[in-house]
């Protein structure tokens, strides 16, 4: 069986990892830093690390000041909290001024599980995206973490980092990962249709063009760890090889990364192309296995929407 | 006339340069925030031109004092001390809020050097002010920030966590002012929202607290030289002000707070001034 691991779990031991490499990186946190695992970079570098109670607004406003004097501030809360509720101070005081803020918002999409709704950010991505100057990150595993969580202090700007309460499994080899900000890791060539995912749909993906093989349907499976800038070259070039696309996240099918593929998919090359994601509705209560089954975003659920996209192929529509 | 005499005159004199300027950047503009900025001119001149460490030829000099305009829509103010003081040429004032210019309405810091945080949006420019100073104690920099809110601003729910935080992390290099002019747009502060007791707030919130007349330069200086000797506790300076000082027209005149004087308006205006 593959290991798993929570990204966030990821996201807390690369923190620690850079606050050796780099004595300008400083971590905010809004009372949640047990469950965000910013507490573990709190515990080795108590005087970089300020629990801003919360008050997830005044966090995101100092983690701008601390960036306008030179450091590197990562800011992290639950994503519904990380962007939603502060998505003016992230606007005005993080991207308009192009500030070295990276947003590390753990606790997204529909895995959060029983806390419900009111704790399921399904709209983060959409509301990230549109914010110029603001780059976005979906790390799918804990390798794809720390290489994001690195990569986005190489770079001066704003980045949100898009990470998941539960565990997930291990897709990449630490040894030999390579991460290119922007740039998609086809992970299975395909000539019948692409799977275009992100986060903890693409082991599903992977998951689902496994079956598919088995059923002689050849798919290719990319994985989409920057939704922006996306990589439209990569989107482009699968949907002109295959066809048919389908786009995997746990995020509402609005705005997402199915949003960034079609609008990319639209201007440059337009196929048969379904969505799959959270259609539209609030999550509720429940195991995150249970959410992913009755909301959709289980292989099975991404081996139908392949169907449907190759019969609508044949049909040409 | 002794030093303290004819230093107090000058900057006088400075604060009426910075009103004329505001005015007539506003004319030209044809839009814009006459009646905030007009009230914070002697602060903001104290600050430019006696108090803070600052080399307008090296802007992002890191040892710099810093300044946050919360209430970004007094940006006239900001634009008009910065040029005054040398940080751009005086005549670029005229383009205010014209395409193309890095006068925008409301500050970019990255457009206007000496503008040291992006406002426009109440409530967060104290929360910028202290990411600044917890970097400077971080960096065992001796810089100071200051900051300037509006009286209407602080009904935002961020300046009280940012209150609350600076007096946390004992921030005693943060110095706010509070410009009490007693206006907001929808008319009077205590009708729109009750604030007082506002001393008692701050205080109650773990500031040290004065209370002055932000239109006298002596008291303006004495109370920042106080803040500066305080220690383990951010200060605020409540600064009673009259919202579009110095022009007779304007004074205590909701209306004109967001709105540019039509050039005959400019003309009388200047004559005030
Ligand atoms: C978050 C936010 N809400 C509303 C506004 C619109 N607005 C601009 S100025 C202002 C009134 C400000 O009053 P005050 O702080 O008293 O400023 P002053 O009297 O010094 O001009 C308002 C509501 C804004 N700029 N930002
Ligand atoms: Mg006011």
């Amino acid at each position: 069986m593959t290991k798993k691991i929570a990204t966030r779990d990821a996201y807390g031991a690369a923190l620690v990892e850079l606050g050796q490499k780099n004595p300008a990186v400083v971590v905010l946190d809004a009372d949640l830093s047990k469950s965000t695992k910013t507490y573990n970079f709190g515990q080795k570098y108590p005087n970089r690390f300020f629990n801003i109670g919360i008050a997830e607004q005044n966090m995101m406003g100092t983690a701008a000041g601390l960036a306008s004097a030179g450091k590197i501030a990562f800011a992290s809360t639950f994503a519904v909290f990380a962007t939603g509720r502060v998505y003016d101070q992230i606007r005005n005081s993080i991207a308009y001024p192009r500030l070295n803020v990276k947003i590390g918002a753990t606790h997204a999409g529909l895995t959060v599980g029983e806390d419900g709704a009111s704790h399921q950010s399904i709209e983060d991505i959409a509301l990230m995206r549109c914010l110029p100057n603001m780059t976005v990150f979906v790390p799918a595993d804990s390798v794809e973490t720390r290489a994001a969580v690195l990569a986005a202090a190489e770079f001066e700007g704003p980045v949100y980092i898009r990470l998941g309460r539960s565990e997930v499994p291990v897709l990449h080899d630490e040894a030999n990962f390579h991460f290119v900000p922007g740039r998609a890791i086809k992970l299975r060539e395909g000539k019948d249709a692409a799977i275009i995912a992100c986060g903890i749909m693409v082991s599903a993906a992977l998951e689902a063009a496994e079956q598919l093989a088995n059923q002689g349907v050849s798919v290719q499976v990319l994985d989409v760890h920057t939704i922006k800038p996306l990589d439209v070259e990569a989107v482009v070039e699968a949907a002109r090889t295959t066809g048919a696309v389908v786009t995997a996240e746990e995020h509402s099918i609005n705005g997402g990364l199915g949003g960034a593929v079609a609008e990319a998919l639209v201007e440059n090359y337009p196929v048969i192309m379904r969505r799959v994601g959270v259609r539209d509705t609030f999550g509720e209560s429940g195991k995150p296995q249970e959410l992913l089954e009755k909301y959709g975003l289980t292989a099975p659920d991404l081996v139908r929407a392949v169907h449907e996209v190759l019969q609508r192929k044949v049909r040409g529509k | 006339m002794s030093e303290q005499t004819e230093k107090l005159a000058k900057l006088r004199e400075q604060a009426r340069q910075i009103r004329r300027h505001i005015v007539s950047m506003l004319g030209e503009a044809g839009s814009g925030h006459p009646g905030g900025s007009l009230s914070a001119a002697d602060i903001v001149t104290a600050l430019y031109f006696d108090v803070m460490r600052i080399n307008p030829q090296n802007p992002d000099w890191p040892e710099r004092d810093r300044f946050v305009l919360s209430k970004g829509h007094a940006a006239p103010l900001l634009y008009a001390a910065l040029a005054e003081r040398g940080y751009f040429p005086v005549e670029n004032l005229r383009t205010l809020r014209r395409l193309g210019s890095p006068l925008q309405g409301h500050p970019d810091m990255r457009k206007v050097p000496g503008v040291e945080m992006s406002t426009g949006s109440l409530g967060q420019g104290l929360s910028a002010a202290n990411g600044m100073a917890i970097a400077g104690k971080l960096d065992g920099k001796d810089y100071r920030v200051f900051v300037l809110l509006g009286d209407g601003e602080i009904e935002e729910g961020q300046v009280w966590e940012a209150a609350m935080a600076a007096a946390h992390y004992k921030l005693d290099n943060v110095t706010a002012f509070l410009d009490y002019n007693g206006l907001q747009i929808d008319g009077p502060i205590d009708v729109v929202m009750s604030a007082e007791p506002l001393a008692d707030k701050w205080r109650a919130f773990g500031w040290d607290v004065q209370e002055i007349d932000g239109h006298d330069m002596e008291q303006i200086l004495s109370a920042i030289a106080r803040a500066r000797e305080t220690q383990g506790k951010p200060g605020i300076i409540i600064a009673r002000t009259v919202k579009g000082k110095g022009v007779s027209f304007m004074e205590n005149e909701v209306s004109w707070h967001g709105s540019a004087p039509k050039p005959e308006q400019v003309e009388k205006a200047l004559a005030d001034l």
